[in-house]
Parts: C-alpha cells; structure tokens; sequence
C-alpha cells in the first residue's frame, strides 16, 4: 500500500476509478450534444449562440481536467494547478489580445 | 493522502523545507515536465487560434465555412475522439490493476479510434482541396489548414508513440518507467481531446452557425 501511495503523488500519476471516468464520459457526451443540437436546429443565433457554445466547451475542459486528469486530487504544493493557471493566463492574454486589437484595427477595414 | 500528510510530520521535525520536497521521485518529476510541455502547447495552439478568429472573416471571395464544412463527418470524428479520451483512462485504470492484457487491450482500443479520426481528417481535407479550397485560397483558409493541422499532427504522433509504447509494454511489463510512460501519454491524449473540443465549437460549430 505505501509503495502504491508512493508511486503516485502527483495529480498526473492518480487514478480515479471506473465511476469517475463513466461519469466524466457522459458530462463530456451531454456537453457535446447540447451545443450540436443548438446549432444544427438554428434555436439560438449571433452573440447568444456563441456564448452558449463557448460555456459547453469550457465547462468541458473542467470535466476532462477533474475527471480525466484528476487535477483536484493533486496534493500541496499544487504545481499542477500553478502551471495551469499560468498556461492560461497567456492564453487569455493572446487570444483576446489579438481579438481587441483586430476589432479597432481600422486600417484593415 | 493519509500517508502522506504522516511522512510530512516525520520529516517536518527535522526541517521545514523538507517537508515539502522529501524524496522527489524521479517519474513524478518527468511527469510533472509533461505537464509543463502541455502548457506550453497551450501557448501554441492559443496563438493558432488567435490567427484563426481574426482572419476567419478574410475568405478573399472564395468559399467560407458555410459552404466548406460537412458537419456529420466532423461531428462523428468528434464523438471518436471523445471515445478515445475515455478509452486510454480506462488503460490507465487496468494498469493500476496491474492487468497488462487490458492496458494493452485498450491502448490498441484508443490507438485504433485515434487512427479513425486522423483517416477521416485526411479525407475532408482532400475533399476540401477538390472544392478548391487549399491553404493558399484565402487568410480564412491559411488559418484552418494551420490550426487543424497541428492538431491533426499531434494525433499522428501520439499515435506513433502509443504503438511505441504498446510494444514496448509487451517487452517490459508494467514496470515505474512504463507505468509513467502510460499516464502521460493518457495526459497527452485527454489534452489532445481538449484541443479538439475547442477546434469544433471555434471552427466548425461557430462556422455554420
């Protein structure tokens, strides 16, 4: 049991169970659903559609990251987490940097 | 977690700082550099995408998302890969059991859909080609054959590396080396996954919608 514990500490190295990964499975399934049905029957349209659609696929990386990943199982210090954090800050940074920036861009349009 | 807390104490009377860093494992540590390469993976694909949302308007009169994308084969490779996300954590759970017959079973499993979805890739982009929509069409176009394409990349070699690994678990057994080796390709390929998910909603969903 101790040689079990040691080997795997870190939140990359632990396991989960068959319940967690089934039921990260079918949040995955369900949050993949609901936005192809909102597109392919034209229910919402413009800015209402688009927020729908990016809330379905983040709240899906939350589910891979908690039940796939098991980021929450990570121990002190959570260097994980930190990276993470880190990793998204500047993808954030890039990502509607570059949409601000291109949306005033007024010599472009 | 119990445990761990106790060999803190153990070590806390000694120093402080030891408590935090007692005997680093060596795997832990490769792991954890994975998971900084993954990180800056995000980085990569964030600027991707960055390209891709501000010139998916840039069609140069050519065809746009609308007419290019044929949503059922997108959305069945979608389901594949989210299979094949489940599949290679089922791997993991069997390694844990210590069943080599099932870590190998469903890393094939995984290997097999991965390998579907790269064979229906391919397929759209050849048919996107025949449209005559190819990279040098428009900014539009530049972007998503780059954005799709790096992720595309990534699948192939993941599943290069998993086969690697499959026959290398069948030489070696599950040994602390191969059990690491099979928990970061399966943090890989959920991360792979993830990536995916955005390209649908971003590309393809927000594209026809």
């Amino acid at each position: 049991m101790t040689q079990h514990e040691g080997t795997n500490p870190q939140a990359a190295g632990l396991h989960g169970s068959l319940k967690s990964y089934t039921l990260g499975f079918l949040f995955s399934i369900v949050l993949t659903i609901i936005p192809v049905a909102i597109v392919m029957n034209g229910w919402l349209e413009g800015a209402a559609s688009s927020i729908v659609l990016m809330m379905a696929a983040v709240l899906q990386l939350v589910v891979q990251l908690i039940f796939f990943m098991h980021l929450r199982e990570e121990k002190k210090p959570r260097y994980n987490l930190v990276t993470l954090i880190l990793g998204l800050v500047i993808l954030l940074v890039i990502v509607l940097g570059s949409m601000w920036i291109m949306l005033y861009n007024t010599v472009a349009t | 977690m119990a445990e761990h807390n106790g060999s803190g104490h153990a070590y806390h009377t000694e120093s402080h700082s030891a408590a935090h860093d007692n005997h680093p494992d060596p795997e832990e540590l490769r792991t954890f550099g994975f998971w900084i390469y993954l990180m800056t993976d995000v980085i990569l694909f964030g600027t991707l995408f960055a390209a891709y949302i501000v010139l998916r308007g840039n069609t140069n009169g050519g065809p746009g998302p609308e007419e290019l994308f044929q949503m059922g084969g997108i959305i069945t490779s979608t389901f594949i890969l989210l299979t094949s996300s489940f599949t290679s954590g089922l791997a993991v759970l069997a390694m844990h059991k210590g069943n080599r017959q099932a870590l190998m079973g469903w890393l094939s499993v995984t290997a097999l859909l991965g390998a579907t979805f790269i064979v229906l890739e391919v397929r759209e982009f050849i048919h996107l080609v025949h449209e005559g929509a190819t990279i040098g069409t428009s900014a539009f176009l530049s972007a998503f054959f780059t954005l799709v394409g790096t992720h595309g990349l990534h699948v192939s070699l993941g599943l290069v590396w998993m086969i690697a690994l499959i026959i290398q678990l069948a030489k070696h057994g599950i040994t602390p080396v191969t059990k690491r080796k099979v928990n970061v390709i399966s943090l890989f390929w959920h991360f792979l996954d993830v990536i995916w998910i955005f390209v649908f909603t971003i590309v393809y969903l927000m594209g026809v919608s």
